[in-house]
């Protein structure tokens, strides 16, 4: 199975409970990156590892999580 | 490709003002999703607060109306009364619905009005800077209450669901949190609970949702989930507080 997670990167406040829930242990704040907000945003850091249970896109605030599965 | 899941047609495309890690854009998107799931979108009538969730009423793709501060309940009765077919709910902050508009869900309760109130129980005033409110716990800190909240001077939180529930009108009253994937998944089912009975025609419906405000508290996100679930939930446990059997409420 493949799974694609899209973050809506510049509306992402980085409050990390996304990093919270996943099963796999694979969404992480990229600290490399700062947003149009000025956080940094949430990324996933091996989409292979990705089961796309979207519990990450369950629990984000401000739905900017899409979770697509192939 | 298929879409494992994406933001809810239920609410529209404009960024939410909420502080990062604010539970409120999770509770804004429970109701949302049963509302599409249960078909109730179209239908549906919204009525924001005054708190932090005072423009909701620009996130939800639904009719919305405005109240005044702790007048929510009043407001929905008049609409659920003139629009008995189609879903109201309020959506109302600890401040406004515990505090100011006490009087009002009470009595709301007491008749026994069709709609449903989320309730998000944050155990302090959010937009006006940290006060303490009436649900704030003993020893918690906010800006009126410096040391702590103590038990002598404000006297002991108000259990808001427990209290609505002594009420022969309020037909199910259910406290749940989303600090977790399982919560998350037990506060949508009740919030479509809700909607159901009410559509059912059988009474006044209360979902105490508990909340973080992780920028009041002085925390972290990921803190302030730890710290409702260590001192919050032991004062306000989960889950049903009172369910009246279909057969058994009075549905006019």
């Amino acid at each position: 199975m493949t799974a694609k997670v899209t973050f809506n990167s510049d509306r992402c406040k980085g409050c990390e409970l996304c990093t919270t829930v996943c099963p796999k242990h694979i969404v992480a704040i990229d600290q490399t990156v700062i947003n149009r907000k000025g956080y940094h945003p949430a990324h996933v850091t091996d989409i292979t590892q990705c089961i796309a249970c979207a519990s990450c896109a369950k629990i984000c605030p401000d739905s900017i999580i899409t979770v697509e599965k192939f | 490709m298929a879409i494992v899941y994406e933001k809810s047609k239920g609410l529209t495309d404009v960024e939410l003002h909420y502080c990062p890690g604010c539970n409120h854009g999770i509770i804004h998107k429970l109701v949302a999703e049963s509302l599409v799931e249960l078909g109730l979108l179209d239908d549906a009538i919204g009525v924001c607060p005054v708190g932090c969730s005072v423009f909701a009423y620009k996130y939800f793709n639904c009719d919305m109306q405005e109240a005044a501060h702790g007048r929510a309940p009043a407001v929905a009765t008049g609409i659920k009364r003139t629009h008995p077919h189609q879903a109201v709910f309020t959506y109302q902050g600890d401040g406004d619905l515990a505090s100011i508009g006490a009087a009002e869900i009470v009595h709301a309760a007491m008749r026994g009005e069709k709609f449903t109130t989320i309730f998000v129980n944050n155990a302090i005033y959010g937009m006006t800077g940290g006060q303490m409110a009436p649900t704030t716990l003993i020893g918690q800190k906010a800006t009126t209450c410096q040391t702590g909240r103590t038990k002598e001077q404000a006297g002991m939180p108000i259990r808001m669901a427990e209290m609505l529930s002594t009420l022969d009108g309020c037909v199910y009253a259910e406290r749940v949190c989303v600090t977790d994937i399982a919560n998350i998944n037990k506060a949508k089912k009740a919030i479509k609970k809700a909607f159901q009975k009410q559509m059912n025609g059988e009474g006044f419906t209360f979902i105490e949702v508990l909340s973080t405000c992780p920028t009041n508290w002085g925390m972290t996100p990921l803190k302030a989930v730890d710290w409702l679930k260590d001192n919050m939930i032991p004062y306000y446990p989960l889950g049903v507080i009172k369910e009246v059997a279909p057969e058994n409420a009075e549905v006019k």
